[in-house]
């Protein structure tokens, strides 16, 4: 029955494991916003467009937005 | 396509859309954002949700002063080798497209690496490279997609926030601890004697003792800080018998395994403090994007223009501002400081200082207010007074700003726990006596008992839940409060007082009248004519008005800036606009915002914009009056009186001309005898809604800009304030019945307690069992309430 040593001394090692994992979790600010995962997770990673076009037209827009703003 | 709705922004396009891709918009500004997001690959935007687009503002020069390294160093969070973080609040935020775009930023420019959207406290925490990119680069381009970074005097120097997670913490370690322990003291609840058992009870036990440790001392460590607060104060608060009750469990416990007497009561210790944590859980729950200690620092700007010896401009931080120093204020900038006009034409909006929404004109030479805005042109003005010392600012010196209503409040659970603590002292006491008559070893077993199984558990916990749950139903509906305290106060109300410009009226529309000489058809519809070529937010408001719909042909227009507006048609000439502009002389100081109209130099008359009063208000006056004294304080004149009387009962108090000094007294006085509830809605009221006992900001845009208050409170739900009021009150009485029901099971607890029979199981069972019954009990019984709402 001395078996029963091992067993507490691994039930609670892995109560500490979850109970060290909600700390850190804590402390990482994952429980700061509760609301905004749930939806962030929902998004795809596509891209429409393809890279080459993507840059070239930017930087122009970017540059049109701030002629505008200045 | 059917819909005739912008793309964009959802928006009606009325009569000029422009159309591009096939796809319709509002405005240029729209079709901007459509073709920066589809060239971008950011059109996903529009899959997510449809039309959730914000129009861009135009900014011009407004973020200037982001070119001070000065400015920028103290708004960024994190600025070290070429890397800077911000955390920006966004208004604007509203919907999962939102999120989406704003953490794709990094696909409009490449300087941008990381951006994470918060999305209940509406704010993006952005990192971005220094090269070839700026906070004033990354300002802009939001801006520019519709997204306008609130930036106020407020975000600087605030920096080094911390957020306080504590609580969290200790509801994870009672809560570990508490589920060890239930596993751990199981197998001797049964009391079989059985030889493995007999062999590993003192394994479990002490391991349970370790276990309740940092429960104790960590957990549980607030109720002892406010118990001790409590009795240096000669107050005997609720977390007296709390902490009392902790303690001794802890105490026979441990005495208990010691001397192998039991198994100990750590699970009922465990899983008490569990409860209790839970419950300041539950209560803490605020409404991260509403601020409700927001004072004129919120709404000022960071900096402004000063001009020099040779009228060269320099961005400086308000302040820095001297008297004496030349400031440019420019188009929809907000004066920060009193002043004298010195040029251009002044157009002020002082609706966030006194509520009024009409702008005032004012001359060169003319005195000039902070917290006014500017709304046409560029005016140049001398700086009479700094910051600190303007009229309006200076009201944040007076001490009602630093005086925290809630703790002079003693709750309903406070009271309670007086005389709790007081019937369980006695009653321990009591019954120690008499087995100290009759059984002496049995007397520390008797007076433990009493103060474990009195622990009022339940009787903390009843108020936690019911008024939060009661603070989520109002938040649902549109009432938001700062904490629960308020509810409690706002239960004890028998006196409310409202402010009127901008509280019970709106600014969103007028009720117009017309006095003077009948104007002709052909002169009504030149009228309409002329008032459409303006955009003065008066002429668009009597343009809305006007019937005629005959538009004529105009020959000249002339608008003067803060003036008036001159048209011609058909050799006739047509002058709308202030009584001197018009030529009309002023016989009495005129008591509301009214337009003149001359036709060929001969004045015809004038148009008085009244205020709009609210939907609802006469019934919810009607309403309040059956248990509430009212009353009216307004900064303005008295041209309201006779109306303000019509609605209200014939005792009310009704003051006009009320200086933001004067409410704050008015109120004070009648605190002598009543608790008052002060409703208002801008700067002007602060004083009022600090001093009151309870302070609810009305608010057409709860996001946009309230005073520091108790409550905030979105203006279509203002009808509703006698029920939110009737609901505090039920709330109220739903804690004293739970606070009955736990008395019961206290009740059965002390029969064990008294009579030395309270097995540490019995304790186990009873204890949750009272809270969780009066949890339960609360939010049925708040739920049900919360029905009538709807």
């Amino acid at each position: 029955m001395s078996v029963i040593y091992v067993l507490l001394a691994i039930s609670i090692c892995v109560a500490l494991v979850f109970f060290i994992a909600f700390i850190r979790s804590v402390k990482a600010g994952q429980y700061d916003d509760s609301y905004t995962p749930s939806v962030r997770m929902l998004f795809e990673d596509e891209l429409v467009s393809t890279e080459g076009t993507v840059t070239t037209k930017k930087s122009e827009k970017i540059n049109q937005i701030q002629d505008t703003n200045q | 396509m059917l819909d005739d709705t912008c793309y964009h922004c959802g928006d009606s396009c009325e009569s000029n859309p422009v159309h591009f891709d096939e796809k319709i918009f509002c405005c240029h500004g729209c079709k901007t954002v459509y073709e920066i997001f589809s060239d971008n690959g950011l059109s996903y935007f529009y899959e997510l949700e449809a039309k959730a687009g914000s129009t861009p503002n135009p900014i011009q020069k407004k973020y200037d002063f982001l070119d001070n390294p000065e400015i920028v160093s103290q708004l960024v969070e994190f600025d070290e080798e070429g890397v800077q973080v911000i955390n920006l609040s966004i208004p604007n935020i509203h919907c999962s497209s939102c999120i989406w775009l704003l953490e794709n930023l990094n696909k409009l420019h490449g300087a941008i690496s990381i951006s994470q959207v918060n999305f209940p406290e509406k704010t993006i925490r952005v990192t971005y490279k220094k090269d070839g990119f700026s906070l004033k680069a990354l300002v802009l381009l939001l801006s520019s997609i519709g997204y306008e970074p609130y930036l106020s005097l407020e975000d600087y120097a605030k920096k080094g926030k911390k957020v306080d997670r504590s609580l969290l913490y200790k509801l994870g370690v009672a809560g570990f601890a508490f589920g060890n322990v239930m596993l751990l003291s199981f197998p001797e609840y049964f009391e079989v004697e059985e030889f493995w058992l007999e062999q590993y009870k003192v394994v479990f036990r002490w391991l349970m003792f370790a276990f309740s440790i940092p429960v104790v001392f960590y957990a549980a460590q607030d109720y002892f800080k406010s118990a001790i607060k409590g009795l240096r104060s000669k107050m005997l608060n609720i977390d007296v018998p709390i902490a009392l009750g902790v303690l001794v469990l802890f105490l026979r416990s441990s005495v208990d395994i010691i001397w192998d007497l039991g198994s100990g009561f750590f699970d009922s210790l465990t899983g008490l403090v569990f409860f209790l944590v839970l419950g300041k859980f539950f209560q803490q729950k605020t409404y991260a994007f509403l601020s409700f200690e927001r004072d004129y620092k919120s709404y000022f700007p960071i900096a402004v223009t000063r001009l020099g010896a040779e009228n060269e401009e320099e961005n400086i931080q308000i302040y820095k501002i001297r008297k004496g120093d030349r400031l440019l204020i420019r188009n929809q900038e907000i004066l920060p400081v009193d002043c004298v006009l010195i040029k251009g034409t002044a157009e002020i909006d002082y609706s966030f200082v006194t509520g009024e929404s009409k702008p005032v004109i004012k001359e060169k030479g003319e005195r000039l207010f902070a917290g006014g805005k500017q709304l046409s042109g560029v005016l140049e003005v001398e700086v009479q007074k700094s910051v600190s010392q303007s009229y309006l600012t200076q009201l944040w010196g007076n001490s009602v700003f630093s005086k925290d209503k809630a703790s002079n409040f003693q709750t309903l659970t406070d009271g309670i726990g007086r005389r709790f603590t007081l019937a369980v002292l006695s009653i321990a006491v009591l019954s120690s006596v008499y087995w100290l008559v009759f059984e002496p070893s049995l007397v520390m077993n008797v007076f433990t008992a009493v103060l474990i199984i009195a622990c009022p558990c339940a009787i903390a916990l009843a108020a936690p839940f019911t008024l939060g749950n009661m603070l989520r139903i109002f938040g649902k509906h549109k009432l938001y409060l700062k904490n629960t305290n308020v509810i409690e106060r706002l239960a004890k109300i028998d006196s409310a007082i409202f402010d009127k410009t901008g509280t019970i009226t709106t600014a969103q529309q007028d009720a117009v009248l017309y006095e003077g000489v009948e104007l002709t058809d052909a002169e009504k519809n030149m009228l309409k004519t002329t008032l459409r070529a303006s955009s003065h937010p008066l002429s668009r408001s009597l343009y809305s008005i006007l019937k005629s719909n005959d538009i004529v042909t105009l020959d000249e227009f002339q608008e003067y800036e803060g003036k008036g507006l001159e048209a011609r048609v058909n050799e006739r000439t047509m002058k709308v606009g202030s009584a001197s502009y018009v030529g009309q002389e002023q016989k009495s100081k005129a008591l509301n915002t009214s337009v003149y109209v001359s036709t060929d130099e001969e004045v015809k008359g004038r148009f008085v914009f009244k205020n709009h009063y609210r939907e609802g208000v006469d019934e919810m006056f009607k309403e309040l009056q059956q248990s509430i004294e009212l009353g009216i304080l307004s900064g303005d004149n008295d041209g309201e009186k006779l109306r303000l009387q019509k609605i209200l009962p014939v005792n009310a108090k009704i003051a006009f001309n009320q200086k933001p000094e004067d409410k704050l007294k008015f109120i004070k006085d009648l605190q002598q005898s009543h608790k008052v509830l002060m409703v208002g809605d801008g700067l002007n009221d602060a004083g009022a809604l600090a001093q009151s006992d309870v302070g609810i900001a009305v608010s057409e845009n709860i996001n946009v800009f309230s005073p520091a208050c108790d409550g905030i409170l979105d203006a279509e739900a203002l009808d509703r304030l006698p029920l939110f009021i009737e609901l505090s009150r039920k709330s109220i009485r739903i804690i004293k019945i739970s606070f009955l029901l736990s008395l019961c099971y206290n009740l059965v607890g002390l029969y064990f307690a008294v009579t030395g029979q309270l097995q540490p199981v019995i304790a186990a069972i009873l204890m949750p069992l009272s809270s969780i019954s009066v949890v339960a009990f609360t939010t049925l019984c708040v739920n049900l309430l919360g029905r009538k709402l709807k």
